[in-house]
């Protein structure tokens, strides 16, 4: 792993990550998120009565709107939209609020690469601010395939462009558990399942499970960052409160 | 164990019909206990796939695609453009996904299907990125003229593994085609010669006379799986996609190599062996697909 990337990175090693919770004022829960260059800015509001057309009632429904940075809404845009709209599907209780609309607007604030990944972890922190009941949070990392194979997390948009394939991976957060380590991890454990996977460009299969193992061990670092910078304002509000 | 197994699910107590529209997970699940699906297929197979070539004849290649009642038109219209100046060898395809609302009640008129602009990127990202079609195959003269390939696909009746059919019927499409001969004129440009005057404008040399077919390099194969629980079912009609909402689709190609593995959320996780198993069904599938076709 002497291999040293264009901005001095080691292959498995993520950019500098920020997470900065409850940056606008009017939206019932806000976060930034910014990975190396790459910055997320995602609103909550929610949720409002009643659901979509062609929607469930008995469940709460949840609407993604992404703003790219400039220009039009494409089609790029669109399919952005649906995987956020089902990833979060999976992390949310979507029970508990039936017959309701939750809408997450995700605005583009710099493109560097990573972009899918940066928006969900974004998301998923500004329903925590927002207080929205979830199941767990959702962790998103992106991994590619270089032309001589090596597996390279957290690509930048440079990166992104000279590789030969492309994955973009969600995983469900490394829980803490009270049980001890050889209690949970009969069979296949739930952090072990992929939420979402989407890729670009062609691979081999073993490629596939080689960028997914690499994503897989990025994961806790990723969201014991999450964790900390989600409970820190917990803490704050209750001491205040107190 | 003894409720699935319907003692006391009421299962017993009404009709089928009832049953399947007041229960229908239940209705589902008692029949994957069973290792069977409500149109009688087991679960790892495939729906018959039919294919019928020129369905358009005013179209360069056309083919209606059917997968079970899942019925995709897609037709191929040739156009000379400019290549761009970054690739001037290069021709270009354009791709379009449409969902009318002749193919499901869910599609309003006026307005258009949410699904259709994410199967339309899905289907660009796939096609080219799989290297089925050399893109410098599409160049006529060298940074003057190359073909515009304009790919509109019709989704007649949407029953399930939209992109699945979708992908199958551009890929017969693009197998139909037909490029047309033209040649330079005297001002440099690029003219139709047709099959009537073809006497009298003969003498000017075509410029494409051996590339009249596109040659598919590696052709993908795509296969949506549902997951539920621990069942895996290939191939899912609209009622299973509405009951049971995780889906994964794989995407092959000829040499076995993965082109796309795409799982949007969803409810459900997917683990690597359910992966593998998908990759698997993938494979077997697209043999006994391909030997349907011939």
């Amino acid at each position: 792993m002497d291999e040293k990337r264009e901005d001095g990175r080691a292959v498995t090693q993520l950019r500098p990550l920020s997470c900065t919770r409850n940056v606008l004022n009017r939206a019932h829960g806000s976060a930034s998120f910014s990975q190396g260059e790459t910055r997320i800015l995602a609103a909550v509001y929610g949720p409002k009565a009643g659901t979509k057309k062609n929607e469930n009632p008995e469940k709460a429904c949840i609407e993604v709107i992404w703003k790219p940075k400039s220009g039009q809404i494409g089609k790029a845009e669109k399919e952005y939209e649906m995987i956020v709209k089902r990833t979060l599907q999976n992390i949310c209780l979507l029970n508990v609020h039936p017959n309701t609309t939750t809408s997450i607007i995700i605005q583009v604030v710099n493109d560097d690469g990573s972009l899918l990944p940066c928006a969900i972890n974004a998301a998923c922190s500004a329903l925590v601010d927002a207080g929205i009941p979830l199941k767990y949070l959702a962790v998103a990392i992106s991994c590619c395939i270089s032309e001589d194979e090596d597996c390279i997390l957290d690509p930048n948009k440079l990166e992104e462009q000279k590789m030969k394939a492309l994955v973009y991976l969600v995983f469900r957060n490394s829980i803490m558990s009270v049980l001890d380590e050889e209690s949970t991890q009969v069979g296949e454990s739930i952090e072990n399942g992929i939420v979402t996977s989407v890729t670009h460009g062609v691979m081999t299969v073993n490629n596939y499970f080689r960028c997914l193992e690499q994503g897989r061990a990025a994961i806790k670092p990723l969201s014991d960052f999450l964790r900390k910078k989600l409970q820190s304002k917990v803490q704050s509000d209750v001491s205040v409160a107190g | 164990m003894a409720t699935t197994n319907g003692s006391n699910d009421l299962s017993s107590e009404m009709e089928v019909d009832a049953f399947r529209r007041l229960f229908p997970l239940r209705f589902h699940e008692r029949h994957l206990l069973e290792s069977i699906r409500p149109d009688g297929r087991p679960l790892g197979r495939a729906r018959d796939t039919t294919i019928s070539l020129g369905a358009v004849a005013s179209a360069n290649g056309s083919a209606l695609a059917k997968i079970g009642c899942t019925t995709m038109l897609a037709a191929v219209k040739l156009e000379v453009m400019t290549p761009k100046a970054e690739s001037p060898d290069e021709g270009c395809i354009a791709i379009d996904f449409h969902m009318p609302p002749i193919c499901s009640p869910l599609v309003r008129p006026g307005r258009p299907a949410e699904a259709a602009p994410v199967i339309t990127k899905q289907l660009t990202d796939t096609i080219l990125s799989s290297g089925m079609i050399d893109l410098k195959e599409l160049s006529l003269v060298s940074g003057k003229a190359a073909w515009m390939a304009y790919l509109d696909i019709y989704c007649l009746d949407a029953d399930g593994a939209l992109f699945d059919a979708a992908l199958l019927s551009a890929v017969a499409a693009f197998s139909h085609l037909q490029i047309p001969v033209v040649s330079l004129n005297d001002d440099g440009r690029i003219v139709l010669i047709s099959e009537e005057n073809s006497g009298a404008m003969w003498e000017k040399e075509p410029v494409n006379k051996e590339k009249r077919k596109l040659k598919l390099e590696s052709v993908p194969f795509s296969l949506t799986c549902l997951l539920h629980k621990n069942y895996i079912l290939a191939d899912p009609s609209d009622e299973e996609e509405s009951i049971m909402e995780t889906f994964l689709t794989v995407v092959l190609d000829s040499s076995f190599q993965l082109v796309s593995l795409n799982k949007p959320g969803g409810p459900g996780l997917a683990h690597t062996s359910a992966i593998q198993d998908c990759v698997g069904i993938n494979k077997t599938e697209s043999e006994r697909t391909s030997e349907d076709i011939g």
